[in-house]
């Protein structure tokens, strides 16, 4: 069996032909077995084969020896559930229920995440159709001295939508549902047949705050896919630009966790200099978010001498603030008593539930696809992979630290070496039947796009993974047996997607 | 009495304005402009202009709630001395009176807060009761002490006491009374370290999640009555500091009026430079306030 495994790299396009399909005990089988070895699901997602089958796919990472890998099976209505065996595919395998109304048998807690239109045009009337969110049972416990609190989907701050359904004995925390959906926008769907025009503007809003994780993503699948060599210059400043992301996100999230604690002074500045970060983008590209600067082939706009001058001394002022407002964080014994030991995850469960970027890198997890998986730049400049083994918003606060610094020292030394050259190469026809799998380390953490082209070399089927997707149950269980009122430092410290896991 | 009658006027119009003060001193601490001084003011006009929405589920003790509680404050302020000069009543064990009218406010407040029903109301409701356990007994005690230092027992009577001002002699009883009453003045108003009036999640706050469900005119009440609140424990505060001074009444009224805005600074100081504590460690800041006034009742009673 170890001969039918399929390595493939971050981005290379393979025959789709090429995956080998199994049958489902085999499937079963190999993914339990991997697993153990030491895999990490990527993604696992139900795809339409040419003769109208369904054809579960699953995509394993193999973090330390860098590669990837791909197999598939087919099946019917239903499926003996993996999730028992293998925690991590839990959202996944709800999601193909929902998608394609293959049920997964003996799935633990089958509901729909989203609301959508099923994939599958073939099936009229699917399991999942009238689960909407909020109608669909939650997890409850009994007992007179328990009382249930529900937040949401309307919140008190400016955030998206998400229903939080609390089991609270007094102020601790028994259990915790979280219920997602409200942004759904069938982004997946709209993709296939594509790309077209609109494809780089679903990506650049399938997670407002990554977009440019998610555009660069959707470029290095359609590049791979259409062997197109991105040229230098574009390949440094698109991670500038990533890198530049993660700045403003990290920066602006240790603000809003000192806002949580209601620690001033780091929260005021911290608020300011985000804005300083994104202003920084759009001294680039024109847009804070970084909108329009990727397209497939390269980026849209360069740097000339002076302003990549301006852009490091802005850059520099602005780290050396933040190095202030931040430092007095660390400082001060009250906030180190909310965070320390709040919202603690093991590393065990952390691997279990599959979690990416930094909630995992907060547990000790040594995983970032900017070193593991490196694509374009990043392949002769390396981040070192930060980490902390605490696993509790502390820890998630100061891998964030750690990675801005890093990250101004990578955006500084890329802009100090800068390679000439174009910018924008021609991308040729994407080619037909292949199957790519693109990671980048957005500034939340994995995020995976999946591209699979037809016949005539038009996207077949596009599946998105964002970070979020993985970790909102950690969210979830890291919240058991906490304080209800350290709810908003948690769900901060995690800084989760509520749309990109929507779609 | 009609300048009693003033002075009563006068806090009525000028407590609204401490808490411009303490926002603009976290204002200037962050960085920023902040907002207007008369903030509260406006903001309070503006409500009394509004009608009111009252939810289905709630009965006549949620339109009750802030009624009571704005008429047990204005009563308490009856009985509060202003600048060394004697209140508008003033009796003998008028400072049960005063706890209790307090203590009153608190109650409507907790049910109109549980009438509606929700959860985080009921959430909110079961804190700031859990809280009033410890603060309550430590505004009593410190009181006493204040009662045994002067031998008087009505508030007036007590701030007006020349043994008050002998510093000298009781000097650690007053410190420690002045830092009970200072927890206290910091838990009662909602402040940080115990709660935190600007913060928008509804699972973290005490005071403002309990009154989440009212709105229009009920709300300009619970505003109001904050600010007087306000007025009431920082007049123990300032009271007790000031009671150094002796000088005329117009002087006195001025240093007075000063003191109470110095105090909003040092609230907004408070504020810009420390966190929340964790909810369950709350009660042990309490503690601190409970311990400090026990240990100045048995310094008196020696």
């Amino acid at each position: 069996m170890p001969g039918r495994i399929l390595k493939m790299h971050n981005c290379q396009a393979r025959l789709l032909a090429d995956i080998p399909e199994m049958s489902f005990t085999e499937f079963r089988d190999m993914s339990i077995n991997q697993i153990q070895k030491g895999a990490r699901v990527v993604s696992f997602f139900g795809c339409l084969d040419e003769n109208k089958s369904i054809r579960l796919m699953m995509i394993l990472a193999y973090d330390k020896q860098g590669y990837l890998t791909a197999f598939s099976t087919i099946v019917k209505d239903a499926y003996d559930s993996l999730t028992l065996q293998i925690p991590q595919v839990n959202r996944f395998e709800r999601e193909i229920f929902e998608q394609w109304g293959v049920c997964p048998k003996g799935h633990p807690w089958l509901k729909p995440i989203r609301p959508q239109q099923t994939l599958n045009n073939n099936l009229d009337n699917f399991p999942g159709k009238e689960n909407i969110p909020l109608v669909s049972d939650f997890f409850k416990i009994k007992g007179e001295e328990i009382h249930e609190v529900a937040v949401g989907p309307v919140h008190a701050g400016i955030i998206e939508p998400g229903h939080f359904r609390f089991q609270c004995h007094g102020e601790e925390v028994f259990h915790l549902e979280i219920s997602l959906g409200y942004q759904h926008r069938g982004i997946e769907k709209a993709l296939i047949n594509g790309p077209d025009k609109r494809t780089i503007h679903y990506m650049e809003t399938a997670a407002g705050d990554t977009t440019i994780g998610h555009a660069l993503a959707y470029c290095q699948a359609i590049e791979g896919l259409a062997d197109c060599a991105v040229p230098l210059r574009a390949s440094a400043l698109r991670a500038v630009m990533l890198e530049l992301e993660r700045l403003a996100n990290h920066t602006g999230d240790l603000g809003a966790l000192a806002n949580d604690v209601g620690y001033l002074p780091t929260a005021a500045y911290c608020g300011r200099l985000r804005g300083d970060f994104l202003n920084l983008t759009a001294f680039i590209c024109g847009n804070r978010f970084g909108r329009n600067m990727l397209r497939p082939g390269g980026v849209r706009f360069d740097l000339t001498d002076s302003m990549i001058n301006e852009a490091k001394q802005r850059l520099i002022k602005t780290f050396e603030d933040v190095s202030n407002a931040v430092s007095l964080l660390w400082d001060s014994s009250l906030v180190a008593d909310r965070f320390d030991d709040t919202g603690s995850l093991s590393q065990k469960t952390a691997l279990d539930l599959g979690l990416v970027g930094i909630s995992a890198r907060a547990c000790g997890i040594e995983q970032d696809i900017r070193f593991d998986f490196p694509t374009g730049i990043f392949k002769f400049s390396q981040i070192p992979i930060s980490t902390h083994s605490s696993g509790d918003v502390f820890a998630r606060a100061f891998v964030r630290w750690l990675e801005i610094q890093r990250s101004v020292k990578f955006i500084l030394d890329q802009l100090n070496k800068l390679p000439e050259g174009e910018i924008m190469a021609a991308v040729p026809l994407l080619k037909p039947k292949n199957i790519a799998v693109s990671l980048v380390e957005g500034w939340r953490g994995e995020i995976c796009h999946v591209v699979i082209t037809d016949i005539n070399g038009n996207i077949r089927q596009y599946k998105i993974v964002d970070p979020s997707f993985h970790n909102w149950l950690g969210l979830a269980i890291a919240l058991r047996g906490e304080e209800i009122s350290d709810f908003p430092i948690c769900n901060k410290s995690f800084s989760l997607s509520y749309c990109g896991h929507d779609l | 009495m009609y300048l009693k009658i003033a002075q009563f006027i006068l806090i009525l119009i000028l407590s609204p304005f401490l808490f411009g003060v303490i926002n603009r001193t976290k204002a200037f601490f962050a960085g920023r402009k902040g907002s207007p001084l008369l903030q509260l003011y406006y903001d309070i006009f503006k409500l009394l202009r509004k009608g009111a929405v009252y939810s289905t589920t709630t009965s006549k003790f949620f339109i009750a709630g802030p009624i009571v509680s704005l008429s047990a404050v204005l009563t308490a302020l009856l009985l509060i001395p202003f600048a060394g000069q004697p209140a508008l009543i003033s009796f003998d064990g008028d400072i049960v009176l005063f706890i209790y009218l307090l203590g009153l406010a608190r109650f409507f407040t907790v049910l109109a807060a549980l009438d509606t029903g929700s959860s985080f109301e009921g959430m909110g409701a079961s804190r700031e009761v859990q809280f009033a356990m410890f603060v309550e007994p430590a505004l009593f005690l410190s009181l006493a002490v204040l009662t045994r230092i002067t031998g008087q027992s009505s508030l007036s009577g007590i701030f007006s006491n020349a043994r008050m001002s002998s510093w000298v002699t009781y000097d650690p009883l007053i410190i420690l009374v002045l830092g009970a009453l200072f927890i206290v003045f910091l838990a009662e108003n909602s402040r940080i370290p115990v709660d935190d009036p600007n913060t928008h999640l509804e699972l973290t706050m005490i005071h403002e999640v309990m009154v989440l469900d009212h709105g229009g005119v009920d709300f300009a009440y619970i505003m109001y009555s904050a600010g007087i609140k306000f007025w009431l424990f920082g007049t123990l505060l300032v009271g007790i500091f000031l009671k150094g001074y002796s000088c005329g009444q117009v002087t006195a009224s001025v240093v007075f009026i000063l003191g109470m805005i110095l105090l909003a600074v040092i609230v907004g100081i408070v504020e810009s430079t420390l966190a929340r504590l964790r909810l369950l460690k709350v009660p042990h800041f309490l503690i601190v306030a409970l311990a400090l006034a026990i240990v100045a009742l048995i310094i008196s009673m020696r």
